[in-house]
């Protein structure tokens, strides 16, 4: 990974710019970032249906040879990781060789994610959940969180330490909405439910903005002005029947990476203990707890004493998450901001920076289907 | 019987292509139809073209007894739609039919929104008839037993 750029951040309806112009800007800022001209660009990868098309993009950058462009199926910000994988994969197999790794979104423009649809009528598996006020994000996912805190017994203060944590990484971020805005304990337990289990700062935020990365096969590393960060694994995908609709998921108390994170540490040839620090995808905390105890962080039975805001932050922390802030404090960029984040702590390069960082961690999108997750690593791990 | 929530929510309509229309015609008779493969005879939620088990395209609705445990829930607070700015909490269940080959059903529960919610607690349907609203539907409800 050689270049990395992003708009500034903002609330949802604030943005100055219309959502191609951010994708344009972030494209432009990662070029910069990683010293090349846009001309030498030749693919772009991306998930959620991004509508800033690659031949769109092509055509106003001037790219002259488009030899990528993938879109990873579904899965909301459970791309924010296969993206990446997309890409290497493409450049593995010889199909590009400058590859932009892309999410633009603007909620003000488009529509915010956390409101539930003005439709008259609806068909199909929405037609199962909407009559019944079961509408938004948050209420897609409160029921698996609250099956596998009742299945394992977790505590509420388990998701507030993830909140604590990410609040507390803000305050040293200027790139963060939540930037001089910080968060206690007794904001976080007076704050009003959106829906239990969830806190108003349990929920991710909604932005508008884009976020770009350049990507390079790892031969040509040297080439760039960054320090080496490797990709050691990235997968994605989802377990029996995740997808089944109106909530028949077989696995429903799990964040769907049962099946998926073993598979991206036989990839990384790492374990768990090798992760120096983790970028955790927040679209809620309770699926920030899921999906670290399917990646092997700790155990549903440990749960309650593995997350403390003490284990989670920068400084000391035993595992440091969501070091920019993340999606609850710094801006939802449908999680490839924490995948920036996670090339940055490799960099030496974080607002929070941990020290001696040489393998990186990224989960993104728990509970939704296809979920992903990568693996960075700095020179010394090649 | 007043319905659960205000009005002015989505109502839904079978889908166009007549996957799941036996569920939703069901329910206007106060019964509760699923899909069945006629070749392996396993339930299957939500609808879909093939059995998942057998891969059988010859898939039919058998009505099955509306009752269930409580699998999952939420007490939801914030309003996202304009229809429940008045509303206050509500809750919203996860219903699991053992009978059934365990399929789920999204419903509300019925009765104080405060109510303790216990995973696992036995429910049955209430049907709650929108016969006013054009084209006139039911929404299969749940109450503790």
């Amino acid at each position: 990974m050689v270049g990395i750029g992003e708009t500034p951040y903002y609330k949802w309806g604030q943005s100055p710019d219309a959502e191609f112009a951010l994708a344009l800007k972030a494209v432009l800022a990662a070029c910069e970032n990683a010293g090349i001209s846009p001309k030498q660009i030749d693919g772009f990868s991306s998930y959620s249906n991004d509508r800033s098309e690659a031949s769109r993009l092509a055509a106003a950058l001037g790219i002259n040879d488009l030899r990528l462009a993938v879109m990873q199926w579904g899965g909301g910000g459970g791309g924010a990781a296969a993206a990446v994988a997309n890409a290497a994969a493409a450049i593995a197999s010889g199909q590009a060789e400058c590859v932009i790794v892309l999410r633009a979104l603007a909620q003000g423009q488009y529509g915010r994610f956390g409101q539930g649809s003005r439709a008259r009528t609806v068909s199909g598996p929405g037609a199962h959940t909407l009559p019944f006020g079961l509408m938004s994000a948050a209420h897609m996912f409160a029921m698996r969180v609250n099956r596998f805190m009742h299945d394992h017994g977790v505590h509420q203060e388990a998701l507030r330490a993830v909140a604590l944590a990410s609040y507390a990484h803000a305050q040293n971020n200027p790139r963060a909405l939540m930037y001089g805005r910080p968060l206690d304990e007794s904001a976080y337990d007076a704050s009003r439910w959106i829906v239990e289990p969830f806190h108003l700062f349990d929920c991710c935020q909604e932005n508008d903005g884009a976020a770009a990365m350049v990507l390079v096969a790892a031969e040509r590393a040297k080439d760039f002005p960054h320090p080496g960060c490797y990709i050691l694994g990235a997968v994605s995908g989802s377990h029996h029947r995740a997808g089944a609709s109106v909530h028949n998921d077989p696995s429903y108390a799990t964040s769907c990476f049962d099946t998926v994170a073993p598979r991206l540490f036989d990839m990384a040839k790492i374990t768990p203990g090798d992760v120096d620090v983790l970028q955790s995808y927040e679209n809620f905390t309770g699926g920030v707890v899921m999906a670290m105890v399917e990646h092997g962080f700790c155990t549903p039975a440990q749960v309650n004493d593995f997350f403390t805001v003490e284990n989670l932050i920068a400084i000391g922390g035993r595992l440091p998450i969501n070091t920019s802030g993340g999606n609850l404090a710094e801006a939802y960029m449908h999680g490839l901001g924490l995948t920036i984040e996670a090339v940055r702590q490799v960099w030496g390069q974080s607002t929070n920076q941990v020290k001696e960082v040489d393998v990186s961690l990224m989960i993104a999108g728990p509970m939704v289907t296809p979920v992903s997750s990568c693996v960075f690593g700095s020179e010394a791990t090649v | 019987m007043s319905p659960y929530l205000l009005p002015g929510l989505p109502a839904p309509a079978p889908s166009p292509d007549g996957l799941d229309r036996p569920f939703w015609d069901g329910l206007k008779s106060e019964e509760l139809h699923l899909q069945r493969c006629n070749a392996c005879r396993k339930f299957q939620w939500g609808a879909e073209w093939c059995c998942h088990r057998c891969y059988s395209f010859d898939l039919g609705y058998d009505p099955v007894l509306a009752e269930g445990v409580l699998f999952s829930h939420q007490r939801i607070w914030h309003p996202v739609h304009p229809a429940l700015a008045n509303q206050g909490p509500y809750v919203v269940a996860l219903v699991e039919l053992p009978h059934a080959d365990n399929v789920r059903i999204v419903g509300n529960l019925l009765g104080d929104p405060m109510q303790p919610l216990v995973i696992g607690a036995p429910v049955r349907a209430v049907f709650e008839h929108h016969s006013d609203a054009e084209p006139n539907y039911t929404l299969l409800q749940w109450t503790l037993i």
